[in-house]
C-alpha cells in the first residue's frame, strides 16, 4: 500500500543522506521525496511517498524516528482528509490544430500556461496526484515533449 | 572535588584553548582515562597535547581496527564508553569493521577521526576520505566538526548519544584546522536534543498486561539478549526468574546475565543452541523476551519459530520490536527499569504457587536435558576443543573474562564455558567479526587489570589481528590466547562437510605460521599442546605467567560444533551428533521425550 509520510528534520548537513541511506540500506522503497526548509530555517520538512505492508511501514516510521536529526514523523495513512499537492510542468506539442485543445484542457484543470512558442506550450498544474495524472492523460494525445514533477507535499487540515 | 578544581573550572570558562586542548579537556570531563589509537599527520596537535598530560593514557595499537576492537572490549568489560582516536584517510577507513562490529552489538564507543583542513575537504587531498559518509550506515550518529566553536558541544552530544537509549558507536571527524584554532572553552552541563529522547520507563499498563500473561502461562520461558547486559539488568532478571520459577534461555549476546550453572538455565538457544533450549522455545506458551532482537541465528526459520507461544517483548529500541517476529505485548523501555517495575508488581502478588505452577514444565525440560545433554565425542589421541574450553572454565573457577574470535571457537566457548557474570563474555555476535577477540581481550584487560582474560581463538581468526601481540607485550598485559588450532577455517569447513559433500574449498590452512615461534618473536610466551593430559598444566602456566601467553592447542581437526540447526531449518530440526555426517532427530521421536 502507498503511504505519504511527513518527516520534520533538522536543517543540517547530511540529513538528506541519512534519510535516503536509511531507505536504501534497509531495502525500503522511495517513490517520491520532497524537501524544503520550514518557516523556521533551522528545520526542513520532507514529504516521502513510499509503499509496503503494515510491518514495513511500521519499521519505516520507527527507523526514521530513531535518526537523531529527525524531530517528528507523520504517516498520513489514517487521515483521509489530509492535503496532498504536487506541482508539475508539462511541455506539450501545440501545433496549429492542437493549440486550442491544449488551452481548453489547461482551462478545465485550472492550470496555467507559463511558457509558449510557435510549436509548444509549457503548462503548470498544481493538484493532488489524481488530478495530475488526469491532466497528463488528457494532454498525452497532443504529444508531451517532457514533464517535471515535484512529488507531492502533504499537510494535515486544521481541526 | 577540591576548591582548586573549582577555581580551575572557573578559569577555563574564559580561557582560550586550541581545539586539541579542548579535545583533551572534554575527555577529562567525560572521565575518560584510557583511549586507543594511532597517530597521523592531521592529529599532530592532539597528540602533542596528549603527550603533555597524565590523566588520559593513550594505548598505541598496531592497526586501527585493533584500536576499535580494544575500545569495544574495554567498553563491554567496564560498562563505560570506549574511546578511539585515529588519523584521516586510511586511519579512518581502517576503523570501519570495528565500528560496524560495535554498531551491530550496541556497544557505546566514541571514535575521533582526523580530517584534512576544512578548506581542503572535497579536493581529494592527501589522506582524505569522506569518513562521515562512509560510516553513516554503521554509526548511531556521526559528526563533522566544521568550526572549533562547536567542538565541545559536539563531544558532549556524542558521549550522550553513544551511552543513552540503545547504545552504539558515534564518530566525530576533526579537520586539522579545528584542532589548531582557538576558542573560549565552555563544556555544556547538559544535552538537549529534540530528536533523541529514548524512553526509559516502561508503560505500566503494558507491564501489567505482561504480568497477567505470565500468571496465565503454563509453560513460560524467559529469553534474554544483550540488552540485559547493556542495561545492567542482570540482578533484576535473576530476581524475576527465581521468584517465578521460570526457566531462562539466552542468545549469544545475553550469556552471563543469568548464571550458567543455575538449574533454571537452559543454555544458549538457536543455531548452536542446546536441545533443551530449542525444544523449550518450540513448546512454550509464553516467551518473555528481554533485550533481545530475534536474530536469524536465534530463530531459524521464522515461520515455524515458537508456534505455540505468545510473545512479550521488553526492549529500549522500538525498531527491535516486531522487526522480525510478531509481538503480543510490547514494552518499550530500559530492561533494568522494566524488570524492576515487573518485580515490584510481582512482590504485591500473593498466593501464586510459583514453585508448583511450573513443575510439570520444568520436569519436561529436564527430560529434554537428560535426553540430549551437552556432550562431545573424544577421539583417542586427539584433544577435543570442547575439553580445552571446559578446562579454562574449571581452572579459572569460571571467573575469567572470555573473548572470542568468530566461528567454531566462538560457539564452543559459548556452549562449554558456564558464564557466571554479565560483562564476562565478549564476542562479536551481530557482525561476526573474525579478529575481534584478541584486541577486545587487550581492551578488557586494561579495563579489568586484576581479572584473568582469555581470548578463545581459532588459527584462522587470530591471524586477522595478530599484530596486536606487540601492543599486549609492550604493556606486559597478562592476556592469554587459547588457539583451538585445527589448521582449518573450521566453521566454514564444517558447513562444507555437512552441506557441500566435504569439498573443502579454500578452508585448509596448512601453511599457517608456527604460533609458538611467532609469539616468541613478539616477546610473548608461546606454548604448543598436543596431548590431552598436558592441557590443564598449560592453562595453569598461562594463568600464572605475568606476560602475554599464546597457547597453541592442536585439536581434533574435524571436530564439529553440535547441535546444529541447518540454515533455513526450524530450530527443532537439530543435528545432534558429531559422528560421521548427519544424524538428526526425527520429529516424532522428539515428541516422545517427556518428563
Amino acid at each position: 500500500m502507498r503511504h505519504t509520510i511527513s518527516v520534520l528534520v533538522e536543517n543540517k548537513f547530511g540529513v538528506l543522506a541519512r534519510v535516503a541511506g536509511l531507505f536504501s540500506g534497509r531495502g525500503f522503497n522511495i517513490e517520491t521525496l520532497n524537501v524544503a526548509p520550514t518557516l523556521d530555517p533551522a528545520f526542513s520538512q520532507m514529504t516521502i511517498v513510499t509503499s509496503g505492508d503494515d510491518r514495513i511501514l511500521e519499521q519505516i516510521t520507527k527507523q526514521l524516528n530513531k535518526l537523531i536529526n529527525v524531530i517528528k514523523v507523520t504517516d498520513y495513512a489514517g487521515d483521509i482528509t489530509y492535503l496532498n499537492r504536487e506541482l508539475v510542468l508539462i511541455k506539450v506539442t501545440a501545433k496549429s490544430e492542437h493549440r486550442a485543445e491544449a488551452l481548453r484542457i489547461t482551462d478545465i484543470f485550472r492550470a496555467k500556461v507559463v511558457d509558449s512558442g510557435p510549436t509548444h506550450y509549457t503548462i503548470e498544474v498544481t493538484g493532488n496526484p489524481a488530478k495530475i495524472s488526469g491532466v497528463i492523460e488528457m494532454l498525452r494525445p497532443l504529444g508531451i515533449k517532457s514533464i517535471v514533477r515535484t512529488g507531492p507535499v502533504a499537510m494535515a487540515r486544521e481541526r | 572535588m577540591g576548591s582548586q578544581d573549582h577555581a580551575e573550572k572557573g578559569n577555563l570558562k574564559t580561557m582560550k584553548l586550541s581545539g586539541a586542548e579542548i579535545f583533551v579537556e572534554c575527555l577529562k570531563r567525560e572521565k575518560v582515562d584510557t583511549i586507543f589509537g594511532y597517530p597521523g599527520g592531521v592529529l599532530l596537535n592532539i597528540y602533542d597535547v596528549l603527550h603533555q598530560q597524565r590523566d588520559i593514557r593513550h594505548i598505541l595499537t598496531k592497526h586501527e581496527q585493533g584500536a576499535v576492537h580494544a575500545a569495544d572490549g574495554y567498553a563491554r568489560a567496564s560498562g563505560k564508553p570506549g574511546v578511539v582516536l585515529v588519523t584521516s584517510g586510511p586511519g579512518a577507513t581502517n576503523t570501519v569493521t570495528g565500528i560496524a562490529t560495535a554498531f551491530m552489538d550496541s556497544i557505546p564507543l566514541v571514535i575521533f577521526t582526523g580530517q584534512v583542513p576544512m578548506s581542503m575537504i572535497g579536493n581529494d587531498a592527501f589522506q582524505e576520505a569522506d569518513i562521515v559518509g562512509i560510516t553513516r550506515p554503521c554509526t548511531k550518529h556521526n559528526y563533522l566538526v566544521s568550526h572549533v566553536s562547536k567542538l565541545a558541544s559536539t563531544i558532549k552530544e556524542a558521549f550522550h548519544i553513544a551511552t543513552h537509549g540503545r547504545p552504539g558507536p558515534v564518530l566525530i571527524d576533526l579537520p586539522k584546522d579545528v584542532t589548531v584554532n582557538q576558542t573560549d572553552f565552555k563544556y555544556p552541563a547538559r544535552v538537549e536534543l529534540k530528536g533523541f529522547k529514548p524512553n526509559y520507563e516502561g508503560n505500566l499498563q503494558q507491564i501489567k498486561r505482561a504480568l497477567q500473561a505470565i500468571k496465565k502461562a503454563e509453560r513460560p520461558l524467559l529469553f534474554t539478549g544483550g540488552g540485559v547486559i547493556l542495561s545492567n539488568a542482570a540482578n533484576e532478571l535473576r530476581k524475576l526468574a527465581r521468584k517465578t520459577n521460570i526457566p531462562v534461555t539466552s542468545s549469544l549476546m545475553g550469556l552471563g546475565a543469568f548464571p550458567g550453572d543455575h538449574p533454571l538455565f537452559l543454555g544458549m538457544l538457536g543455531m548452536h543452541g542446546t536441545y533443551a533450549a530449542n525444544m523449550s522455545i518450540q513448546n512454550t506458551d509464553l516467551i518473555i523476551a528481554v533485550g533481545a532482537r530475534f536474530d536469524d541465528r536465534v530463530t531459524g526459520r521464522i515461520e515455524s519459530f515458537a508456534p505455540k507461544a505468545g510473545i512479550v517483548h521488553f526492549d529500549i529500541d522500538p525498531t527491535s520490536i516486531k522487526k522480525n517476529i510478531r509481538v503480543d505485548i510490547p514494552v518499550v523501555g530500559d530492561c533494568a527499569n522494566v524488570l524492576k517495575q515487573m518485580n515490584r508488581l510481582l512482590a504485591a502478588e500473593r498466593g501464586i504457587p510459583w514453585k508448583k505452577k511450573h513443575a510439570d514444565w520444568l520436569a519436561q525440560i529436564d527430560a529434554w536435558r537428560k535426553a540430549y545433554p551437552m556432550t562431545y565425542p573424544e577421539r583417542k589421541g586427539k584433544i577435543a576443543p570442547q575439553y580445552v574450553v571446559e578446562q579454562i572454565h574449571k581452572l579459572t573457577k569460571g571467573e575469567a573474562i572470555i573473548t572470542t574470535e568468530v566461528g567454531q571457537n566462538q560457539m564452543w566457548a559459548a556452549q562449554f564455558f558456564r558464564f557466571k557474570h554479565p560483562r564476562q563474555f565478549l564476542s562479536s555476535g551481530g557482525l561476526g567479526t573474525m579478529g575481534y577477540g584478541f584486541p577486545a581481550a587487550i581492551g578488557a584487560q586494561f579495563a579489568c587489570p586484576d581479572k584473568v582474560v582469555f581470548d578463545i581463538a581459532g588459527d584462522g581468526s587470530i591471524q586477522m589481528n595478530i599484530q596486536e601481540l606487540a601492543t599486549a607485550v609492550q604493556h606486559r598485559l597478562p592476556v592469554n590466547v587459547a588457539i583451538l588450532d585445527n589448521r582449518f577455517l573450521g566453521m566454514v569447513r564444517q558447513w562444507q562437510q555437512l552441506f557441500y559433500e566435504c569439498r573443502y574449498s579454500s578452508t585448509c590452512l596448512h601453511s599457517g605460521p608456527d604460533f609458538v615461534r611467532l609469539a616468541e618473536a613478539y616477546g610473548a610466551v608461546g606454548l604448543r599442546i598436543t596431548e590431552k593430559e598436558d592441557v590443564p598444566d598449560a592453562i595453569r602456566e598461562a594463568i600464572a605467567t605475568k606476560n602475554t601467553v599464546l597457547l597453541d592447542f592442536i585439536i581434533d581437526r574435524e571436530a564439529n560444533v553440535m547441535p546444529m540447526v541447518p540454515a533455513g531449518a526450524s530450530i527443532d530440526e537439530m543435528m545432534l551428533d558429531d559422528g560421521k555426517g548427519k544424524k538428526s532427530l526425527p520429529k516424532k521421536q522428539a515428541d516422545k521425550i517427556t518428563g
